[in-house]
């Protein structure tokens, strides 16, 4: 064995190499491979591969009617199904002109606040078990499967709920949802406190990620990055406060912004908007409007031609549905614009020259959902 | 600036092209050579600062092919759609907008595999859902699949 005093740095060098995350990775949360090219620890650069679950959302919508062409909206972002629908539900009342009753508006906005909830509750509890706590998880699914139950009475479906339809919701609300809604809020409201314990003043979990996975401000605007991800590096871009739909103009609510860039501030923003939905759900409570919960519509739609767009925030940034229409009764060209299909550019640039380790802990903070990403 | 300011600005600065209304947007047709010619002085002028390129995706308008961009400024909040038409259908190029905005090398990359519109400059074009060997491509309106789409 030579005296390793004796080497010089080319007999020391590492050789670069390659290593495939995936497809079926507990740390990617889903069907997503990423290509990692690697140097001892230090990731070089990151390519992903995607289409494992891509299932022609997009083709399959040109061959059905409108309606029809928002169920599938649901299986995309499966955590934010009520929001997407509420998307599509929006485009299509915008573009043929329909009003929508106070009390649909007010069922609506409770329902995607509400599904916000679950959608970040679920990712505090994989985004903990990425980084090796495994209790947290535990502890988001409780709280969850609260709100799930909420949504099951009211809308008859855990995940892809299909509830939010052109002209209002498919029907009105149980009569003891708002006080079954309070119930549920004052039990999250209760149960912060251990998120608290638990994660956010754990002191592995801050060294994990506080000053890790800088994502500058901007990058963040032109990988086109949104949502949490955009507002933790201090980009404005809540669409409810930019350009408000439904109401979200009349409520009192704070966009959560944080200078700080890195995976903390990432977590933080997400922690923030939590209570800021719960705000958001009293006020509606307070004066949940009676009446109609749905206009009656055709059974069959025609959208006058032309081209539309409508956009929403999800719990993980901007879906913006863009509709071209010909004036039949199916959609002529249909795209999703998903927010986790342009925070994955932000993967490659957070994660080069990243340690592997870190590389996990921080694709826990951007929170990509892989059917999102393929569609 | 607001819709009327921007439509007053595009028509002195970009008089060449054509301006049109959709239900939402203000539209700029610009031939394809001149695509990112425009789309970077767009960008890079103080006066709209279209910095966030939110939406690339094309459109077929059977024979034509139509590359769309939504473009918006994080500082001023304007919005802009611009729209270009490709005339050859076999073998349709156009410059990437890499250069400007990050975001195009996904949304190229999706263009790409559903569409068949080549970028050129684009750092490493490939089909991003489909398998390499992959026949056709999905989104045009003349795509032919016996087995995977029944009528």
């Amino acid at each position: 064995m030579e005296n390793i005093e004796n080497l010089n740095n080319e007999q020391l060098m590492t050789e670069e190499f390659v290593i495939n995350i995936g497809p079926q990775h507990p740390a990617t949360h889903g069907v997503l491979r990423v290509e990692v090219t690697l140097d001892g620890e230090t990731v070089k650069d990151i390519l992903p591969h995607l289409g494992y679950i891509h299932r022609g959302i997009e083709k399959m919508s040109e061959h059905m009617g409108y309606k029809q062409s928002i169920y599938l909206t649901s299986r995309m972002d499966y955590l934010s199904a009520h929001i997407n629908n509420h998307a599509c539900s929006l485009l299509i009342e915008k573009a043929c002109g329909i009003e929508v009753p106070e009390r649909a508006k007010a069922i609506r906005l409770i329902m995607d606040e509400l599904q916000r909830l679950t959608s970040h509750q679920l990712w505090w509890g994989s985004c903990a078990m990425d980084i090796g706590a495994v209790t947290p998880f535990f502890v988001g699914f409780r709280d969850r499967e609260r709100i799930l139950d909420l949504f099951e009475a009211n809308t008859g479906n855990r995940l892809t709920m299909n509830y939010i339809v052109p002209g209002g919701v498919m029907r009105d609300v149980l009569p003891n949802f708002v006080s079954d809604v309070r119930d549920v809020i004052d039990e999250v409201k209760s149960n912060f406190k251990d998120y608290t314990k638990l994660i956010t003043g754990n002191f592995i979990f801050r060294h994990r990620t506080q000053g890790v996975g800088y994502l500058t401000k901007e990058s963040a605007i032109s990988l086109g990055c949104t949502g949490p991800v955009a507002r933790a590096s201090g980009v404005q871009c809540d669409i409810r406060k930019l350009y408000p739909y439904d109401g979200y103009d009349k409520l009192d609510f704070k966009e959560i912004t944080d200078p700080g860039c890195d995976s903390w501030a990432r977590y933080f923003v997400r922690m923030e908007e939590m209570k800021q939905s719960i705000h958001i759900i009293e006020q509606l409570l307070e004066n949940f409007p009676e009446g109609e919960s749905r206009t009656k519509l055709k059974g069959v739609l025609r959208v006058p031609a032309g081209e539309y767009y409508q956009r929403v925030e999800t719990a993980r940034g901007e879906l913006g549905v863009f509709m071209v229409s010909d004036g039949s009764t199916k959609p002529y060209r249909l795209k999703y614009r998903t927010p986790c299909f342009s925070n994955l550019g932000a993967v490659t640039a957070i994660g080069k020259g990243l340690k592997i380790a870190d590389l996990m802990a921080t694709m826990a903070t951007i929170d990509l959902i892989v059917p999102d990403i393929d569609r | 600036m607001s819709k009327d300011e921007l439509k007053n600005y595009l028509g002195q600065h970009f008089s060449e092209f054509s301006l049109t209304e959709s239900f939402d947007f203000t539209e700029l047709h610009v031939p394809k050579e001149n695509i990112l010619d425009v789309l970077k002085q767009l960008k890079e002028s103080p006066a709209t600062a279209f910095d966030f390129l939110f939406c690339e995706t094309a459109v077929d308008r059977n024979p034509a092919l139509e590359l769309v961009y939504h473009i918006t400024s994080t500082q001023y909040r304007h919005d802009l759609v611009v729209k270009t038409v490709l005339e050859d259908r076999e073998n349709p190029v156009i410059e990437s907008v890499y250069p400007l905005w990050t975001a195009a090398e996904l949304y190229e990359d999706e263009i790409y595999d559903m569409f068949g519109i080549r970028f050129s400059n684009h750092p490493k074009l490939r089909r991003i859902m489909l398998t390499d060997e992959w026949v056709g491509y999905p989104l045009r309106k003349d795509y032919q699949d016996d087995k995977m789409i029944v009528k």
